[in-house]
């Protein structure tokens, strides 16, 4: 069982990095604690695969350390780290029965036979690969093979984590929530930290307890699915999570708030202390579609807005309204009568966030339950 | 495509049909003919039936090449594809080096089949020969032109040499297309460099090596012209291979019926145990 | 332009993966083909491109019967799940190769391939390599190759699956913007419900070689005509219970019983199948009617803004649909409910009898 640390971590694919464009993992520090279940997520090039390769020991990072529960295990290759690997295409050994391939880790160290015989099938009946545990492994089908691949780990005593690489990217769309389940289940039954790598927030979601999201080599946030969404700590978790992805917009700031396009929106003292204080490049504001309110009559603090278009999602509707020049994105229940020309939005305080340089600047609450760990 | 619809793409597969028509049914009934009649000229043949495949099959002869034929091939297999496969594992996987080492191995395999025979001819020999002439400095008698057992190594030595390239390249193309994850996982199930050699290459180059074992069997066990180049069939009859011996009894002697009879046979061997191999290795996969 | 498709067979090996589709596409219309993998959907493109001829049926373009035409002589464009660009020209030349094939003037080449290229945001890599390109960039090189000639009629065989979901959010926009100002036709077969009623135009459903719906698309989602079509355009999938109804009463799965209300009291007795949309099922009572059901949470699926939970009783599996990010524990026992006025009615053949659209709600 163990916790990782990457402790200091930084990785450049090239032998003489001259500035941070040169580093595919910018320095970070970060902890996977033991036993939890966790997902990467980011798009392609973010950097994600470098820091899987990391933990797993295909890769040596350029700078810092990595640390199995306090042990550098920097230079220990894979077989040497007590980790399993699912990948992306379903690694089995072709020629093997399915026991055979759940055996294959056990009789590699020499485990007594009597106790591969019960190791292998408590495994392999948690998994529910009984029925076909007597036939050969190629003839499986792809959701029974990644089965196979992750029970090769799970047999195994000696493993604290398992590192999970797409590892649905070839199953059948009908088979994949099955398998995310049982994903979950295994984690509730064995005390083992799972780090699960994706680009997809459906995945990363419904898996992880907590996602680490990944953008230009770096983690910009590390919170729970409602974190991501209720919180974004960074204007790309904004955008990348949820559909569509958060309204941004660039503001000046203002005596009592921010402003764009001569529309005022006022902030909190705090914040515009906070804002009066710190150096910037940018200010942004950010509201998710569905937290912006919509009326069809002008109100007291409500914005006046051209209405562009709608779309019709069936159980929901994207409404495109023009403020000023902006574009905003409106979430509204199937059952939620349209505006037509004319719109009237307001930003409820809670939901409209301000983002300094595109991270997070949030008024020092009482009851702090937003996570902060994910960047200094 | 549907045939119903258009019928004009047969016409694009008619130049095949006449091809092979041409090129291997009709000899093939030539030869199916010729075996059951007793010809004595032009005008004059006789039915005899199975006769002359009798004649064959108890002609001592054809038996002794055939177990040599055999023995050879099997040798061959035995040598080539162990090593082939070890070559493989033994090359670079990229750089410079992995295009000289492709080269290298390519070589052989352009050379005729006659200069082969020609080249461990001289090779061979003990006086100019580098290959025999060393041997016989270290104090080992060697003559493969008047000791058996020196022309058989000579023989299977050659076919070696000329080869190993093949099943070697094969093989290599087959462990470049195993994906590097599969080492990994092997890895962090913590494998054996065996196990990995057993359990991941070897399964993953079961298409190819199957496909470099028949090309060698069918190609070995119907050789002619390396060794007719380099021993002539001797000393003696010992290494007269089953197509000498046929085109001996064709040309030689013009006994168009018995060595028509003898090329079926010849023929139905080489396919059934090409295709007794080929069912065997596809029927492993399968669950009981 | 116009195509008309008329009772079009393809049979392949004595399958029917095409069985009489009748289809009429309008001048300057966008029309999905929703069906799962096999449903029919690249057999139809295929024949509309004229790349295979149906067995039966006619195919006519503008008034002009073409069944027998090959693709050469038909000016359409295709558009493939695979980024298919040559590799060995830049993506200016590629862009340029059917103009050149169709031997326009250099002069007027150069400036097409610049309009298409800023339509599709790739003005800034005219001059690199498909390959050195990411997904995205690669496949709008492809749709620009496809949009540039002037098609009269573009296919699209589920262009964004192999990208990720931020791109095909975006691309699928853009596409819609694009055609609104074009007279062609394009036709764009996808899997994907959501995908459907994002692009909005005409939806076809295909299911197993036959055509069983087709319409503007936010009629055929809330009008199915059967229980197929439902469960087809339905992502998460249509929640489906058998049902028996008396004078008084609806019985579900022979364990929930309420009474015969309102939106409900045109059924004659007997038995039905009701369906429910996963986004209809709420964790709130929104209505006295709303039936309350005891279930157990499956799994909870959350998709970053949205939650797709799984729950089970003894009786049926039920999915919902929330909006925002609700995680459950597996085998948490949990309360739902159900609006009553929300259920489609299908008979036991399949066919729908009622959907809740045409129940105008007090």
């Amino acid at each position: 069982m163990s916790e990782i640390h990457l402790k200091a971590l930084a990785h450049s694919y090239s032998k003489t990095p001259t500035g941070p464009e040169d580093y595919a993992i910018r320095e970070m520090d970060h902890v996977w604690e033991q036993g939890g279940a966790y997902a990467l997520l980011g798009p392609s090039g973010c950097g994600k695969s470098t820091l899987l390769n990391i933990i797993s020991g295909l890769l040596t990072p350029s700078d810092g350390d990595v640390l199995f529960d306090g042990k550098d295990v920097k230079h220990l290759p894979p077989q040497d780290r007590n980790i399993a690997q699912v990948f992306q295409f379903p690694v089995i050994y072709d020629s093997m029965t399915v026991f055979e391939n759940l055996a294959f880790p056990l009789r590699n160290m020499n485990v007594a036979e009597a106790k591969v015989q019960t190791k292998v099938h408590e495994i392999a009946e948690i998994l529910e690969l009984h029925p076909v545990l007597n036939k050969k492994a190629k003839n499986l089908t792809a959701d029974e093979k990644q089965k196979v691949s992750m029970g090769r780990g799970l047999v195994r005593d000696d493993v604290s984590a398992i590192l999970f690489d797409e590892p649905l990217t070839v199953i059948d769309p009908q088979l994949k929530w099955k398998l995310r389940r049982k994903l979950k289940q295994i984690h509730e039954q064995f005390n083992i930290t799972m780090v699960y790598v994706t680009h997809d927030q459906l995945e990363a979601s419904t898996f992880a307890d907590k996602i680490a999201v990944m953008y230009g080599g770096q983690i910009v946030q590390f919170g729970t699915p409602r974190d991501l969404f209720e919180n974004p700590n960074h204007t790309f978790v904004g955008y990348f999570i949820g559909s569509p992805g958060m309204n941004l917009i660039d503001v000046k700031p203002v005596a009592g708030g921010v402003a764009f396009d001569g529309i005022q929106v006022p902030l909190s003292d705090e914040l515009n202390k906070i804002l009066s204080e710190v150096p910037y490049n940018s200010i942004k504001i950010g509201i998710r579609p569905e937290f912006v309110h919509v009326w069809d009559k002008a109100t007291e603090d409500a914005y006046e807005c051209d209405v562009l278009h709608m779309e019709d999602l069936g159980t929901y509707k994207i409404l495109t309204l023009k403020l000023g020049g902006q574009d905003i994105k409106v979430r509204l229940g199937e059952d939620h009568d349209v505006p037509v020309n004319k719109a009237y939005v307001s930003f409820p305080e809670q939901w409209l966030k301000l983002y300094v340089d595109d991270y997070l600047v949030e008024e020092p609450s009482v009851e702090d339950q937003v996570v902060e760990e994910a960047h200094a | 495509m549907n045939k119903v619809e258009n019928n004009k793409a047969w016409w694009l597969v008619l130049p095949v049909f006449l091809l092979v028509a041409f090129s291997a049914v009709v000899p093939l009934m030539t030869v199916v003919n010729y075996s059951v009649q007793d010809i004595f000229d032009a005008n004059t043949a006789v039915f005899v039936g199975v006769e002359w495949y009798r004649e064959v099959l108890q002609d001592s002869r054809l038996q002794d090449s055939l177990v040599r034929q055999f023995i050879y091939s099997f040798a061959v297999l035995l040598i080539e594809v162990p090593l082939g496969i070890a070559v493989a594992l033994m090359m670079p996987t990229k750089g410079r080096m992995a295009s000289l080492c492709l080269i290298l191995l390519a070589i052989p395999l352009l050379i005729p089949l006659n200069v082969v025979g020609t080249i461990w001819q001289i090779f061979g020999r003990a006086d100019i020969g580098l290959f025999g002439w060393a041997l016989n400095s270290i104090g080992i008698d060697y003559n493969y032109a008047s000791n058996t057992a020196d022309a058989w190594v000579t023989v299977v030595l050659m076919d070696v040499w000329h080869w190993t390239s093949l099943v070697a390249l094969l093989c290599y193309s087959g462990l470049r297309a195993i994906p590097d994850a599969f080492y990994q996982a092997a890895h962090i199930d913590r494998a054996s460099n065996w196990a990995i050699f057993r359990y991941i290459q070897l399964p993953r180059l079961k298409s190819v090596l199957v496909i470099g074992i028949l090309l060698r069997f069918m190609d070995s066990f119907m050789i002619y012209t390396e060794p007719f180049v380099l021993t002539g069939g001797g000393p003696g009859n010992s290494t007269t291979f089953l197509s000498q011996t046929l085109t001996k009894m064709a040309i030689g002697q013009f006994d168009l019926g018995p060595a028509a009879a003898f090329s079926l046979i010849y023929f139905l061997i080489v396919l059934l145990v090409s295709w007794l191999f080929f069912t065997t290795i596809t029927h492993m996969d399968k669950d009981k | 332009m116009s195509l008309l498709l008329e009772n079009i067979d393809r049979v392949v090996d004595g399958e029917f993966h095409l069985n009489s589709i009748n289809l009429s596409l309008e001048p300057g219309s966008f029309n999905v083909l929703l069906g799962r993998t096999l449903a029919g959907k690249t057999s139809l493109m295929r024949i509309m491109a004229g790349l295979d001829r149906p067995h039966n049926g006619k195919i006519v373009m503008n008034g002009a019967d073409v069944t027998g035409v090959p693709v050469q002589k038909r000016n359409i464009s295709m558009v493939y799940q695979q980024f298919i660009n040559y590799p060995n020209l830049t993506v200016r030349e590629n862009i340029a190769s059917p103009l050149r094939l169709a031997k326009i003037k250099e002069s007027q080449i150069n400036t097409r391939v610049k309009e298409t290229a800023a339509m599709l945001q790739i003005e800034q890599f005219l001059d690199r390599y498909p390959l050195e390109l990411s997904g995205g960039q690669q496949q709008r090189t492809a749709m620009a190759r496809a949009l540039v000639k002037d098609a009269s009629l573009i296919l699209f065989d589920e262009p964004l699956v192999n990208l990720d979901y931020k791109l095909r959010e975006e691309l699928r926009v853009e596409l819609r913007e694009l055609f609104k100002a074009r007279n062609s036709i394009a036709v764009y077969a996808t899997t994907e419900p959501n995908e459907a009623l994002a692009l909005g135009g005409t939806t076809t459903l295909l299911h197993e070689g036959r055509m069983i719906q087709s319409g503007p698309t936010p009629d055929v989602y809330r009008e199915p005509v059967d229980v197929d079509a439902a469960d087809l355009f339905s992502e998460p999938p249509i929640n489906l219970v058998r049902g028996w109804v008396t004078e008084s009463e609806v019985t579900f799965d022979a364990s929930v019983h309420f009474p015969l209300n309102q939106d409900l009291k045109s059924l004659k007795p007997g038995d039905y199948r009701f369906g429910i949309r996963p986004s209809h099922i709420g964790l709130v009572p929104h209505n006295d009617d709303d039936l309350e059901l005891s279930m157990n949470v499956e799994l909870a699926e959350i998709s970053g803004s949205e939650t797709f939970l799984h729950v089970k009783n003894d009786h049926f599996n039920l999915v919902l649909q929330l909006s925002g990010v609700h995680a459950y524990h597996t085998d948490t026992p949990i309360k739902i409910y159900l609006p009553t006025h929300k259920l489609f009615v299908f008979n036991l053949g399949g066919k729908m009898i009622q959907s809740p659209s045409r129940l105008v709600k007090g």
